[in-house]
């Protein structure tokens, strides 16, 4: 405990504006929950960012109109700004909106005038560009640190076998993004081995799950057949549970699963965990109090499993 | 505007191209790389979209570049991409076709050609402020994780909605879907 409690000591003041965006608070709360009590425990606090919108979505809404998607996306950085904190989340939707149009508005001087000639107007403020996005799991690697997260766990998810799928848009396009490879991520391997359990690998992981770019929306069938060959493919490997860092994706899995054994007879039932709900686990808070129960695939057989 | 599909002599845009590069460039940097496509086919190799829909990126490049303004933007398959970027990941003349794809979007959504349930998407944000607003059974499950009814966003703050709001009138985005949403309902 002494190691862990000195380096948990190191970030005992920082702070984040947590961006929920839509699928987090509107459907799946308990990720909500999970990052927030998580997140306390390793030293950093999520705070409210009040009256956020969607991020708003970057294939769906940036498919529609670039300038007005990029203009609602620094709203919300606006708010963060004005409250004085830098910014996470828990989907890639919200990630690929903020994170990019943050980096689109320090690269494009004229970009920013016209979005910030409409924000005045709207809001009565223009945004600086002072604010930080990042990812939850970027928060946990950079801030908080890796070895500060083993040294905290309690609970190690031994024997857990993890069908990780990191979804698109927390990595690519890797240009803006800079994490890395996008053709080969480790950061979510790295963190589900602190965790205990183990990153199971399976034929075309980073497959998209199908539900982003508003094909959910458009044309629901190609978007669950894409879904569907990435669960056959991750049964095949024989994981336990599906995890991702994005809610969107989360949201795919978890009731696309069932769309899927609706409407082709299929039997599909591997429980969705979202990342930082495994961590909550380990990090010794009940599985009971982030609402699994609730989900529309059965969490029951990952609930047995601990 | 519907494309006759019986025509044989195709009517080219010259200028396509251009207005593609000059509109996305507003937004996006390097659009105009567009015009070096080499038609090698890597973008539709990766394509996980394509391995399951008509949907082929290059042919929309293809027709682009040819001037084939309304087969490009009235097409059913341009709105079978996910935006998963894989593509642009690879693209061996570092086109950032993604970034293509979403420009040519705007054209056909100004143009029309935008899905009815993408016109709902944008009532949602519009009557919301959530693509995803909140339902009764969440509500009651925020309640019982010791989280409030509403989550702190616009759905606690009308006065944030009412901005969201005026943004969307201000850069004319609503003005073009509610023409939309209006054909779309008469249907």
């Amino acid at each position: 405990m002494g190691e862990g409690a000195r380096k948990m000591t190191a970030v005992e003041d920082k702070k984040y504006a947590y961006f929920l965006g839509c699928l987090t608070p509107n459907r799946y709360p308990g990720i909500e929950h999970a990052t927030i009590e998580a997140f306390k425990i390793l030293g950093v606090e999520l705070v409210e960012l009040k009256g956020a919108s969607c991020c708003p979505a970057p294939g769906v809404f940036g498919s529609f109109d670039l300038f007005t998607w990029a203009t609602v996306a620094a709203r919300n950085l606006l708010i963060a700004e004005q409250q004085g904190n830098n910014i996470s989340m828990t989907c890639n939707g919200c990630y690929g909106s903020l994170q990019e149009t943050n980096h689109l508005l320090h690269e494009n001087p004229d970009l920013k005038e016209r979005v910030n000639k409409i924000l005045k107007e709207a809001t009565g403020h223009e945004y600086q560009g002072t604010v930080k996005v990042k990812h939850t799991i970027e928060v946990l690697r950079d801030e908080i640190g890796f070895d500060t997260v083993r040294d905290a766990v309690v609970k190690p998810l031994t024997g857990l076998r993890v069908g990780i799928h990191y979804g698109c848009h927390f990595l690519k396009p890797s240009k803006v993004r800079g994490q890395g490879s996008s053709e080969r991520p480790r950061v979510l391997d790295d963190f589900i081995n602190i965790l205990g359990a183990e990153s199971v690998m399976y034929k075309d992981r980073n497959m998209c799950c199908g539900a982003g770019g508003g094909v959910r929306a458009y044309i629901k069938d190609v978007a669950l057949d894409f879904t569907s060959e990435k669960v056959q493919n991750m049964q095949e490997a024989g994981v336990d549970i599906i995890t991702t860092p994005c809610a969107f994706c989360h949201f795919q899995f978890d009731v696309g699963q069932q769309e899927l054994n609706k409407a082709h007879g299929t039997n599909f039932n591997i429980p969705v965990v979202f990342y930082t709900q495994l961590l909550a686990i380990a990090l010794g808070i009940s599985p009971l109090e982030m609402g699994l129960e609730t989900q529309s695939t059965s969490v029951q057989p990952f609930l047995d499993k601990l | 505007m519907a494309l006759d599909k019986t025509k044989v002599v195709r009517v080219r845009d010259t200028e396509f191209q251009d207005e593609i590069v000059e509109i996305g460039e507003k937004t996006l940097p390097d659009i105009d790389k567009i015009r070096t496509c080499i038609q090698c086919g890597t973008c539709v190799g990766g394509c996980p979209s394509g391995r399951r829909t008509a949907w082929r990126i290059k042919t929309l490049f293809q027709k682009a570049l040819l001037g084939l303004k309304e087969e490009v933007l009235d097409s059913d398959d341009l709105w079978c991409c996910t935006t998963c970027y894989t593509c642009q990941e690879r693209c061996p003349r570092a086109i950032s076709t993604t970034d293509v794809l979403r420009v040519i979007r705007n054209l056909a959504f100004k143009e029309g050609y935008a899905k009815k349930n993408h016109l709902f998407v944008c009532s949602l944000l519009f009557k919301f402020g959530h693509a995803v607003p909140v339902n009764d059974p969440t509500k009651e499950l925020r309640k019982k994780l010791g989280l409030g009814e509403l989550p702190p966003t616009v759905h606690s703050y009308p006065e944030g909605l009412k901005e969201v709001n005026i943004i969307c009138e201000k850069t004319g985005f609503k003005d073009v879907w509610k023409k939309q949403w209006e054909k779309a309902q008469e249907k």
